[in-house]
């Protein structure tokens, strides 16, 4: 039997827009993996602790805050705490682009800003997660 | 990672490995499983059923803090259905328990059903195990949200708990057979609404028809969000465990739970042999078509398939 990726879609940070991570958590299910949503208002730890707990192959964080520089690496540094450094971690919302090369350079293996479609992040995830 | 010895030490990521290796049928899973099962057994197993939308994500996250207050350490699994038609699945209940992730005491694995229709997953005893030799004094397991008949629950745990809310049918519902007979605690959610003296009064007259007078379960009216009733339903899980103790019921409940174990693996062995091998050698397709063309009936081509790999049973 197949075994279906799981990927973790989190919200991290204090802004309440939960419809993009909605919109992609569904597209993920449709395309046969197993999300697992945790909410709006995560903490990096939280996060981490989640996707350990839940043995998760992706992270997916959406943020339309403004705090991605501090919170999407943080999320990259608790992994690599946890010796957890093989989860792929990949980020969306409203990220400037002057933004995306130091996030890349922290570990954030990929961006999807507005307007991308939930299929290249579908194929993204797909072809990244780690093999095991 | 030495899954193993990092398990017995209490580490959440072996538990979380080792759960997905099991879920995934990985015969590495298995092996250490059977090495550690004689170390399981000593956890509370509580199961969380109801209907969904109920509040059982919301009832479990508060009787797990009520517990971490006595500081015992809790694991949480939360099935969610799959789709059936792209295996895929959106496991949402740790949205209910989010100041649980950050407690080093309580461990919380959401599972997708994964096309197993009892209202937990194939994996899901096989996870209790791995959580109980980590050294779990309290595992919840919550069921998806079940309609009338999804009764899997009660044969992986020690005591069932049926989340019940106002509105949802009336008397009739409450005294059909299936889901309502499975629960040991009753617990009415929502008890704040209209209508929620009448559904746990719906309960207590179908428990009046009950024949065993021994143990009468009791129905709490809790409001989950509100954490009100909440001791009160853990205090009624406990009675029951106690009951069970004292009237050696306790064990025959796990000796009857095992024994539906092991016929269910038995189940899935034979199913995963006869249709491998049926479907290697293509027989299932030709039996299939010729039952559509109405050439040949569905009883006989089971016949037929059983009669083809009579030999592969034979190992």
């Amino acid at each position: 039997m197949d075994r279906p990726i799981r990927v973790l879609v989190a919200k991290p940070g204090l802004d309440g827009h939960d419809r993009g991570a909605k919109v992609i958590a569904r597209a993920l299910r449709d395309a046969g993996m197993e999300v697992i949503y945790t909410g709006l208002r995560q903490t990096p730890e939280q996060i981490v602790n989640a996707a350990i707990q839940e043995d998760v192959d992706c992270i997916a964080m959406s943020i339309l805050s403004g705090a991605h520089n501090t919170l999407l690496p943080r999320v990259v540094d608790l992994l690599r705490a946890e010796e957890a450094e093989d989860i792929l971690v990949i980020g969306g919302g409203v990220i400037p682009t002057d933004d995306i090369p130091a996030l890349k350079e922290k570990g954030i293996k990929a961006i999807f800003t507005p307007g991308t479609p939930t299929q290249v992040t579908i194929d993204y995830i797909r072809e990244n997660v780690a093999k095991r | 990672m030495d899954i193993e010895k990092r398990l017995l030490g209490k580490d959440k990521r072996a538990a979380a490995r080792l759960i997905s290796l099991l879920e995934n049928k990985d015969p590495e899973g298995l092996e250490i499983l059977k090495k550690l099962y004689h170390k399981s057994g000593n956890a509370f197993v509580i199961g969380i059923t109801g209907p969904p939308g109920a509040g059982k994500s919301t009832l479990t996250d508060k009787l797990a803090k009520a517990l971490r207050k006595q500081d015992k350490s809790v694991s949480i699994i939360a099935v969610d259905p799959t789709s059936p038609f792209t295996g895929g699945a959106i496991l949402g209940d740790r949205v209910r328990m989010n100041d649980l992730s950050m407690d080093s005491g309580v461990f919380i694995r959401s599972m997708g059903a994964r096309g197993h229709l009892g209202g937990i997953s194939e994996a899901t005893s096989a996870a209790i195990k791995v959580l109980d030799i980590m050294g779990s004094d309290y595992i919840f397991i919550e069921t998806v949200g079940v309609g009338q008949s999804e009764i899997d629950i009660v044969k992986n745990c020690d005591t069932t708990v049926m989340v019940m809310v106002p509105g949802l049918g009336d008397d009739i519902q409450a005294i059909k057979a299936g889901v309502m007979e499975i629960g040991d605690v009753f617990a009415v959610n929502k008890s704040d609404r209209d209508g929620a003296k009448r559904t746990a009064r719906e309960i207590e007259m179908m428990l009046d028809f009950n024949k065993d007078v021994k143990w009468r379960p009791p129905v709490k009216m809790v409001v989950a969000v509100d954490n009100q009733g909440i001791d009160e339903l853990l205090e009624s899980i406990h009675m029951h465990r106690t009951y069970m103790i004292d009237n050696e019921l306790f064990d025959e409940r796990r000796a009857n739970n095992a024994k539906n174990e092991v016929v269910e693996l038995i189940k899935e062995r034979i199913e995963h042999t006869i249709l491998d091998k049926s479907q290697k050698e293509e027989k299932l397709e030709y039996y299939a078509k010729r039952v559509a063309d109405r050439e040949m009936d569905p009883y006989s081509a089971v016949d037929a398939v059983f009669d083809d790999v009579k030999s592969a049973l034979q190992v």
